[in-house]
């Protein structure tokens, strides 16, 4: 089986983010960048479907500060291959950065087709849409999100995959390959790779770059960001203090006033 | 008497009978001691010849002198007085044998040599009542993990032959040679008692021939035995404190991790051998006294099978990990070292531990909460997942800023921890201790953002690839910054700093603990109190400060200072009972039964001592893993856990808050 | 016509999703503002009965198609792609919810228009549309304006309240004919439902909910006696359920259970907007937490600092001496 992972390296939150001069973007002094959550995911899952039905997975992101890092980990991980797109910078357009991904997954021969290709449902800067169906449409694949189980009939081409709605009810659908799916969960948590491995990995192993693709843009319009800025802080809860006691007393009072208790 | 070697038994003359017993005897025994060797040698290497004078030292004071089993100082007395009784006994066996084997050598039997008799007839009375006690000791008041195995049965049962049979000649020897009047000391006595149960001179003898014979085949037998048995300890113990560990940090050396016995040392897998199966270090283990799947003795044990049952076959896949010991068998460790503490082999458990662990983490097989921690650890330094430039927000609140090691000379360096960095409750602490030092006039500083985990129990965990890269940079931090000494407030950070950073010590920055430092100040009278405080108190000492460095004094040349009365728990010092955070435990998911987790067993034991107000803990993970205890044990409120650091401010500062 | 305001109306399992009513009280506004209609397009099979409520748009677009019957994203997209090239409006409002996930993005590729996701409020500035948009796990806002119309907008929950969109009048339904296929490459199989065991918590009127800050399952028990003392039941956060410390039919939040009780004390729970979304329009909210930064004392009505394994059982005590006391009187 044949799986591509699609990797997005987002701002680390556990960072202070600081809004830049001019009041429309980041400021990148402090600012550090991670691979997407769910894309770590997306990882995992492609990693287990591996060690499940065998084949290859590839790794696949744009570039970006620390995206050595991100690729690095996921060779030592256990993926085959890693990509990384040239002049990748996408400035917070999800599309943009679809387009060009779809552009060099279809430039680097042998890449494609692929049996499925893997991301993460969504990421915490996807302003202008989110890559897996955006991908799809461009790879023409069929596409589910939010997915947390997959398992693949490898004979008749076939994955059934669980999706989550609200509530805790999942759908399961069955989908035929080759597809795309925004994976929410891996169903075991991210593997750990020990720090020595993704330094071996370093050495042994190559990242290969995929030149900038030459084309235009999709031509779709372009969004404007007037301003970025800290959400303001408007409300805040009515702080109470105190010994526990005191307080349980506090909060059995305001819960009476309610006829709560 | 008659000449046991010359006698005649059906037309055999007895040396030849000997020689042949002893030649089958030497054989079993040395052919077996082979293949252990053999298999020592498929192992790793390790150096362990240096420091000879030092080892010697080790032998002198834990074989000869016996000093760990004074522990437990009745059966701690018993074994010394069966330890020398071997000793002479072997002694004397050896000289019967050599005596018996050459009978024309012009030397006496140890028997007709008057005082070697006595000597051995005195000690081998003391010897039987010592063993009697062994005896009682292990199948009425059985402690825990000691069993009453067959082994043990039968090892007892041969040591009580050898004893008796040597003392009974000696009755029968005085028996036949001064006749029934004769009473001269124990043989005298022995031989009047056969006389009284119906032994006649004329027969004695004959009966000394046998007892003879019965002791000789014993201890051939024995000998035999030996190499099978638990009691190949005999051999090997001497062996095993001579190749003791002579550093601090009980790290295993460098490698990839260990599950199949060619990726152990061979020190390491030594360990099986020597093992008397006493079950100190199960005693000792807060792991396994808190019900959790770690037994250091099992896991000595299942070396021990691994030594004894790894066939001539090199392909042979024989593994520790996953066949007989579980994941989290190892998991569970705390590293506090009571095990190794205590054992009167010196055995090394912990390097087995982590050797293990490495092989799991290589293998990505690492428990839940480990993941996080680790991935924190590599991408922002600390376990806590929080930014490295959070690290001096404590200093907010502090109303002076301390000065920036990175950028101008101090004395000191200041090397926080991240718990006191970034733990909310320890931040108070913090700020507690920098307001004192900056009282007393001492000139100290901090990295600010600079910091990063020391990686002490990164390595614990067998994450030595991190431990590489955090030591790497916080090496090049601490070479850049200007500072003569070092001092930290966590004993973990301590303990690797001191024995693991090469590129810092050398001696050329001298690293204490603050309570070191705080008692040189109060000494010195840099820092001086204001006012005795009127507590009771108890001191828990950390496994790393204590155990791992030697360092109990400082800490209550503090509390005396400060006026404290301070009452000890029956576990202090070296029996000081770990909080159950370290090795890495407190990153991981709490396993074993609540109610009965180390820290609270240990509260428990701070509660129980009369009159006492404070526990009194000089590591940030005893404050932590302590306060949680109290709640869960209830005790909150009757007793309380402070750091001594607030203890000294209050002395301190009261002439501060006077002024 | 031309330049209208449309919501994409969320049906699921023959019901209309709360969050409609938010966007349609949204959709409105923008289309007064824009002086044009709201029209609320209402997509899947035999839902015509549903249009009743949807009284506050002026105008109902039934699409009714067999196709339309399995909650497959695709289908849907290719469902509006004619009728919006038909009609151009000028907005697409779309719920942001698990069920209504990628329809947006999908759109937005097909007719070659803007896309502006996790949109907290959209006002019109200067006669242009202006969303406020969230980012960063709610760390940043933007405030973003398409370059063209027509734009989707993807609307998080939470915008307006619902009741604001509901309304006793009739608008008018139109039923649109549309031409679309099912999926040849995805097959709709059947809903999964969690187990619900003895308690739904959608119904329960006083929650507990705990989250991360509990520190271990054992600790859930402090949570349960509270909860038992006020009659009340306990729920969680999602990493809670992930860990296992109570069943996935007491998760709260976007994935899980939205929940409307008249108490929720959140336990140990920081307030992550998906956990947010799940409780936010509770009638009592108390939070408890040890880090006086965390996000969930903004949707709080009463908040404490402090550690939850001291408070609750205090609380516990507090309740049933109250009680006690109410008992005896």
């Amino acid at each position: 089986m044949k799986i591509i992972v699609v990797l997005k390296m987002v701002p680390d939150v556990v960072e202070e983010l600081e809004v830049a001069a001019d009041g429309k973007a980041l400021d990148t002094e402090y600012l550090r960048l991670i691979a997407n959550e769910l894309d770590t995911q997306a990882l995992e899952e492609a990693l287990l479907l591996k060690e499940k039905y065998g084949g290859t997975v590839a790794v696949v992101a744009l570039d970006a500060p620390e995206v050595d890092d991100a690729l690095f980990t996921a060779l030592a991980k256990g993926a085959d291959q890693a990509f990384k797109v040239a002049d990748g910078d996408a400035a917070l357009s999800t599309r943009a950065g679809a387009y060009r991904l779809a552009q060099a997954l279809s430039s680097v021969p042998g890449l494609l087709p692929a049996d499925l290709i893997l991301t993460g449902a969504q990421a915490i800067d996807d302003l202008d849409g989110l890559t897996a169906p955006l991908l799809s449409h461009l790879l023409r694949l069929p596409q589910l999100g939010i997915v947390t189980q997959v398992s693949v009939d490898t004979a008749s081409g076939i994955a059934t995959v669980l999706r989550e709605f609200a509530g805790g009810v999942r759908g399961e659908y069955e989908i035929k390959l080759p597809a795309m799916l925004g994976i929410q969960a891996a169903e075991k948590p991210p593997r750990y790779v020990p720090v020595a491995k993704v330094l071996a990995a370093r050495k042994s192993k190559a990242i290969q770059s995929v030149p900038a693709p030459t084309m235009a843009d999709g031509g779709w319009p372009v969004l404007q960001i007037e301003q970025m800025a800290k959400p303001e802080v408007t409300e805040h809860a009515q702080m109470l203090q105190g010994t526990p006691e005191e307080i349980a007393n506090q909060l059995c009072e305001i819960l009476a006033a309610r006829g709560l208790v | 008497m008659p000449d046991p070697a010359i006698f005649n038994y059906l037309g055999v003359a007895g040396h030849s009978l000997l020689w042949l017993l002893t030649l089958v005897s030497f054989l079993v025994f040395g052919s077996r001691v082979a293949r252990h060797i053999r298999v020592l040698a498929r192992a790793r290497s390790e150096n362990r010849w240096d420091h000879i004078g030092k080892r010697i030292g080790l032998v002198v004071t834990n074989v000869l002198g016996q000093r760990r089993l004074f522990d437990e100082p009745l059966i701690g007395a018993a074994h010394f007085v069966i330890f020398w009784a071997f000793i002479f006994y072997a002694t004397t066996f050896f000289w019967s044998l050599f005596r018996g084997l050459v009978p024309r050598l012009a030397i006496p039997y140890p028997d007709d040599v008057a005082w070697v008799a006595a000597s051995v007839q005195l000690i081998g009375v003391l010897a039987v009542v010592a063993l009697c006690v062994a005896a009682v000791r292990r199948y009425f008041f059985t402690p825990v993990s000691l069993e009453r195995s067959w082994d043990a049965a039968i090892i007892l049962v041969l040591i009580a032959l050898v004893l008796l049979s040597s003392l009974a000649g000696a009755g029968f020897r005085a028996l036949a040679v001064a006749g029934s009047e004769s009473s001269s000391g124990i043989a005298g006595f022995l031989g009047a008692a056969f006389a009284y149960f119906g032994a006649s001179p004329a027969g004695a003898p004959m009966l000394y021939l046998w007892s003879w014979w019965i002791h000789m085949v014993t201890v051939l037998g024995f000998l035999a035995y030996l190499p099978y048995s638990k009691h190949l300890h005999l051999l090997a113990s001497p062996f095993s404190v001579f190749f003791a560990s002579l550093e601090n940090s009980k790290m295993p050396p460098a490698s990839e991790g260990a599950s199949c016995l060619e990726e152990f040392t061979w020190r390491e897998l030594f360990s099986g051998l020597a093992c008397a199966e006493c079950g100190r270090c199960d005693r000792a283990c807060p792991s396994f006294a808190c019900g959790d799947p770690l037994s250091p003795k099992q896991l000595i044990h299942h070396v021990k099978q691994l030594v004894l049952a790894t066939g001539s076959a090199s392909s042979d896949s024989r593994k520790l990990l996953g066949k007989t010991v579980q994941p989290e068998d190892i998991w569970a460790c705390t590293t506090c070292a009571a095990c190794m503490e205590r054992c009167p082999v010196f055995n090394e458990h912990i390097p087995l531990v982590i050797e293990m662990r490495r092989k799991l983490v290589s293998e990505g097989q690492v428990p839940p909460g480990l993941p996080e921690a680790l991935n924190n650890l590599a991408r922002y330094g600390n376990s806590f997942g929080q930014s490295e430039r959070k690290r001096a927000v404590w200093t907010q609140s502090l109303g002076f800023k301390p000065k920036d090691a990175r950028k101008e000379t101090v004395q000191w360096l200041w090397y926080l921890g991240e718990y006191a960095c970034y733990h909310p409750v320890l931040q108070g602490i913090t700020r507690s201790l920098a307001r004192t030092l900056s009282t007393a006039g001492v000139d100290y500083g901090i990295l600010y953002e600079a910091e990063r985990n020391s990686g002490n129990d990164v390595r614990r965990v067998g994450e030595e690839g991190l431990f590489q890269l955090l030591r790497q940079k916080n090496t090049s931090t601490l070479q850049q910054a200007h500072f003569d000494g070092l001092f930290t407030t966590d004993p973990h950070v301590y303990n690797t700093f001191k024995n693991e950073y090469p590129e810092l010590n050398h001696g050329r920055h001298p690293i204490r603990h603050y309570t070191e430092l705080l008692a040189s100040l109060l000494d010195r009278g840099e820092l001086k109190v204001a006012r005795k405080l009127p507590y009771r108190v108890t001191y828990h000492d950390p496994c790393y400060l204590g155990r791992y460095n030697g360092v109990y004094d400082a800490p209550r040349i503090v509390l005396q200072a400060l006026g404290v009365e301070l009452k000890e728990m029956p576990r202090s010092h070296g029996q000081s009972f770990c909080c159950g955070g370290g090795g890495g435990r407190i990153w991981m998911e709490e396993v074993g039964q609540a109610q009965s987790r180390p820290s609270e067993s240990r509260v428990r034991e701070a509660a129980s001592l009369d009159g006492v107000q404070y526990l009194v803990v000089t590591c940030p993970k005893d404050y932590v893993m302590f306060t949680d205890a109290l709640k869960t044990t209830g005790l909150e409120g009757k007793l309380f856990v402070k750091d001594i650091a607030e203890l000294v401010e209050e002395a301190v500062a009261a002439e501060a808050l006077a002024a | 016509m031309a330049g209208n305001v449309w919501v994409i109306v969320e049906q699921w399992r023959g019901q209309i999703s709360e969050i409609t009513y938010e966007v349609l009280a949204l959709g409105k506004e923008l289309a007064t503002a824009l002086a044009c209609d709201l029209q609320a397009v209402l997509l899947g099979h035999e839902v015509k009965r549903l249009a009743g409520s949807l009284g506050k748009a002026d105008c109902v677009l039934c699409v009714d198609h067999p196709a339309l019957a399995t909650p497959v994203a695709e289908t849907f997209a290719r469902a509006l792609v004619p009728l919006c090239r038909a009609r151009t409006p000028e907005a697409i409002l779309m719920p942001l919810t698990n069920v209504s996930l990628g329809i947006a993005s999908l759109l937005a590729e097909e007719l070659g228009i803007s896309c502006v996701n996790f949109c907290r409020d959209v006002r019109v500035v200067d006669g242009r549309l202006q969303t406020r948009s969230v980012l960063y796990g709610g760390k940043m806002e933007a405030m973003v304006k398409p370059a063209q119309t027509p734009a989707i907008l993807g609307i998080l929950p939470g915008v307006r309240p619902p009741d604001d969109g509901r309304s006793e009048a009739a608008a008018p339904v139109e039923d649109v004919a549309v031409e679309v296929e099912m999926s040849s490459t995805i097959r709709w199989k059947c809903y999964i439902e969690p187990e619900i065991g003895d308690v739904d918590i959608s119904k329960q009127e006083l929650l507990v909910s705990v989250g991360r800050g509990l520190q271990s399952a054992d600790n859930v028990a402090v949570a349960t006696e509270v909860a038992e003392a006020l009659g009340g039941a306990v729920c969680g956060s999602r990493p809670v359920i992930d860990q296992g410390w109570l069943p996935l039919s007491r998760q709260v939040g976007k994935s899980g259970v939205v929940v409307k009780p008249k108490l929720y004390l959140a336990a140990g729970i920081s307030g992550a907007p998906e956990h947010v979304e799940g409780m936010k329009n509770s009638g009592l909210i108390i939070a408890i937490n040890t880090d006086e930064q965390a996000p969930i004392f903004h949707v709080a009505h009463y908040g404490v600092v402090a550690d939850v394994m001291e408070l609750l059982p205090a609380l516990t005590e507090a309740v049933h001496s109250r009680k006690e006391v109410k008992s005896h009187a």
